[in-house]
């Protein structure tokens, strides 16, 4: 009976141990290599034949297609600079300038990575639709409301990423965050 | 008590097992990963354009808004898959994926460096049947080695600006993905 409930005891703890990790590491999306930038984090190896298996299992449970390194790379933000999470009722400044490459979008998703409706049907930018400053460097607005200048409304929803995706550039595998790789930065200026 | 903390040891020890176990199980099993979800609308060895993403409906999660894109679920067992591509005015990509989604080799219009990309998709058994002659009339062709028999091609156009959007469907609208060794059926 003691070995039973002994054995019986052991079994839970596996299950719950093993499968929260699991859990955990996939809500988490949690993979190895990571390049962070300011609130900006990418996953290049990903995006190759030797993604390792807990960016295989998260790619599997989204169901989405990760950007292949040879195309470009994809960088995501949930939170500002300051590490608040992006709300769709506040007004989100991102401003600078990105790495080199020949074209960029910028797309923002909800957490389950679905475009959000808006009045004017626009979820994103690309490089050549930005109105920039005379030295090359951006401003971007995302409020719920309309705003002068480049503005990508949030439809109000609570929370939502941006994605940054750089096609055609040297930022890989081998990138380490500095000068040769600057983001945007992402700040919240106004929250009701 | 002991005894309690060193059954809790195993367990946890157990738990590790179970943790690889299903993260290396879970993309096998999978059935609402990219693949999956284009098995119902995408005809295998046939490019077929995806619709644009919207906010009530998408082929996939995370998709480009600003690009045009096609797939091809290819199967190789019946032999190798020719592949053209022709680029549009602002940039196009051709991704590969294995069966579980892992991005295995990807070439963009610059790379290409012509008007239409142009490739041989073959497995790595095919690749060394190949005979040494016909390696050489297709070496202006390239050759991509898929490291699985079935999986996915992406193939995707840059719309720059909204309105460019059906200049990047159109090029990409005429891409095509067939049997390299079949006669091209009539139309």
């Amino acid at each position: 009976m003691r070995l039973l409930l002994g054995s019986l005891f052991a079994l839970v703890v596996a299950a719950v141990v093993g499968l929260g990790a699991t859990y955990l590491a996939l809500t988490r999306g949690a993979a190895f290599g990571p390049l962070t930038i300011g609130s900006w984090t990418a996953w290049p190896k990903t995006g190759t034949a030797d993604a390792d298996p807990y960016a295989q299992a998260s790619i599997a449970r989204i169901g989405r297609l990760p950007t292949a390194l040879g195309d470009g790379v994809a960088f995501t933000a949930a939170a500002d600079d300051n590490g608040r999470p992006l709300d769709g009722r506040c007004d989100v400044v991102l401003a600078g300038i990105t790495p080199a490459a020949r074209f960029w979008t910028l797309t923002l998703y909800n957490a389950d990575g679905d475009l959000v409706a808006n009045a004017i049907n626009r979820s994103g930018f690309t490089s050549q639709e930005i109105g920039r400053r005379a030295d090359g460097s951006f401003d971007i607005v995302m409020a719920p409301r309309a705003n002068p200048g480049n503005w990508l409304p949030t439809g109000g929803v609570e929370r939502y990423v941006l994605l940054l995706r750089l096609y055609d550039t040297a930022v890989g595998v081998s990138t380490k965050a500095g000068r040769e790789v600057p983001m945007p930065a992402v700040n919240v200026r106004r929250c009701p | 008590m002991i005894r309690w903390l060193l059954l809790a040891l195993g367990g946890a020890l157990l738990g590790g097992i179970v943790h690889l176990a299903t993260i290396i199980i879970l993309p096998r099993t999978a059935t609402q990963d990219a693949y999956s979800r284009l098995t119902r609308s995408a005809p295998v060895n046939a490019v077929v354009a995806l619709p644009a993403p919207t906010s009530e409906s998408a082929a996939m999660p995370f998709m480009d808004p600003a690009f045009a894109s096609a797939v091809c679920r290819y199967d190789l067992s019946q032999g190798p898959l020719k592949l053209s591509v022709p680029v549009s005015l602002a940039y196009t990509s051709v991704s590969f994926y294995t069966r579980y989604d892992v991005a295995y080799y990807a070439i963009n219009d610059r790379a290409a460096g012509r008007r239409v990309i142009e490739l041989d998709l073959m497995t790595v058994d095919q690749h060394n049947q190949m005979p040494e002659d016909e390696e050489i009339t297709a070496a202006d062709r390239l050759i991509v080695e898929s490291p699985t028999l079935t999986g996915l091609i992406a193939i995707r156009a840059l719309a720059p600006e909204p309105g460019l959007m059906p200049m990047a469907q159109r090029a990409i609208a005429t891409a095509r993905c067939e049997r390299a060794d079949e006669p091209k059926p009539a139309r």
